[in-house]
């Protein structure tokens, strides 16, 4: 598959004290480090997505660690309530040292 | 600063172990596939005629709740994933003419709509059905001139994906007038009831005879192929259909035939026909 490519999904509209729901997917193998390829015998090298954070306006919002179980292109939905309006920054770090990054603005009406 | 509750739901694509769920209880799940709240999937119909069931189910009905709700949301479908890159590739140039799909089919979503839905079509000069893949290929070569892909390349399955997927919602209808079509479903049909291998199974045997039963851990569907290729949480990928003909022959303990070949062109002629009526759910999640 092509390079990692992040999805999320976040109204773009909220009310003051709105608990909405933000959903995530990113693309990735998440190879586990315990499979062998079946024409050399060698074992594949793990690489996976091990953490992901969601920050609101340099707040943390959510923040998970990942393992070598969690399944290929992982998906995380989760709540936030709103106060004020802001960016969403999410961002997916992989073993290779690459970082994943997208934002989402939200307008508080 | 907001104020956060923090809630979270980790959907590893595990659901092969989950347990619970209607569908334990054997037979098609009683339930409707809506997706994204908008678009309604046919997923039960009644049989053409000469259908050998009285109604046509998708393989949606028989799987988990939680599988099944991955295909309701367009975002939780992995399958999406894929149909993003087919597009990137649609738009990609590629060979010595310096096309892409685009240059001459534009948009896809106009030009590919409804034609998933009536794929394997005649075709005159190769005197043998294609279906999207051998499409595909054809268009790169003598198109594009670019090299075809190889059987399952995952360019080949994106692109396969994104182009079926422009047919969402819309009736599998084959047309078996087209030049020897009539002849190429009666030899897939010739497969579907032959016995192979050292367990001696048809295709008829799984998903005619005992769909709805269970065969060991797995819940038999009658094996229908309007979802693909289908996203399956046991590969974490795109399947394409003739690798899924091969691994259900493979099951067997049969020698199975090259993917495209005659035989699995015939096939799959037959069993899209057997799929008349129900929606393309391109890409459809199973287990």
């Amino acid at each position: 598959m092509a390079a990692p490519k992040p999805r999320v999904k976040v109204p773009k509209k909220a009310s003051k004290g709105e608990v909405i729901t933000i959903k995530t997917l990113i693309s990735h193998p998440m190879e586990s480090g315990q499979r062998k390829d079946k024409k050399t015998g060698e074992l594949i090298p793990r690489q996976i997505i091990n953490k992901f954070t969601c920050e609101f306006n340099g707040q943390v919002v959510f923040t998970c660690d990942m393992d070598p179980a969690v399944s290929a292109n992982p998906y995380l939905e989760f709540n936030a309530k709103i106060e004020d309006s802001g960016t969403f920054k999410f961002t997916w770090v992989d073993d290779n040292g690459s970082v994943y990054t997208t934002e989402k603005k939200l307008t508080v009406e | 600063m907001a104020e956060t509750t923090i809630k979270y739901t980790m959907m590893a694509g595990i659901f092969a172990t989950s347990l619970g769920g209607a569908a334990w209880a054997g037979g098609p799940a009683d339930d409707k596939l809506v997706i994204d709240d908008e678009l309604e999937i046919t997923t039960r119909v009644k049989a053409p005629e000469g259908h050998p069931l009285d109604e046509v189910i998708s393989g949606w009905h028989y799987r988990t709740d939680e599988t099944r709700a991955l295909e309701a949301d367009s975002f939780q479908n992995p399958g999406m994933l894929y149909v993003e890159r087919g597009e990137e590739i649609w738009n990609t140039v590629e060979g010595d003419a310096g096309k892409s799909c685009a240059s001459c089919h534009g948009d896809a979503s106009e030009s590919m709509k409804g034609l998933g839905a009536a794929y394997p079509k005649w075709d005159e000069k190769a005197g043998r059905p294609l279906n999207i893949e051998l499409q595909i290929n054809k268009c790169r070569e003598d198109n594009m001139q670019a090299e075809p892909y190889k059987f399952d390349a995952a360019d080949q399955k994106s692109l396969t994906t994104f182009i079926k997927h422009q047919s969402l919602g819309m009736p599998v209808r084959l047309d078996l007038s087209q030049g020897d079509m009539q002849a190429w479903w009666d030899k897939g049909k010739e497969v579907y009831y032959r016995r192979t291998g050292q367990l001696n199974m048809a295709c008829a045997n799984c998903h005619e005879d005992y769909n709805g039963n269970y065969i060991r851990a797995d819940h038999l569907s009658q094996g229908n192929v309007n979802g693909f290729p289908t996203y399956r949480l046991k590969q974490s990928a795109m399947v394409s259909l003739h690798n899924r003909f091969r691994g259900c022959i493979r099951d067997t303990r049969a020698e199975f035939p090259a993917a495209f070949s005659d035989e699995l062109m015939a096939l799959e002629v037959y069993v899209t026909w057997r799929a008349t009526g129900l929606s393309v759910e391109t890409p459809a999640v199973r287990q």
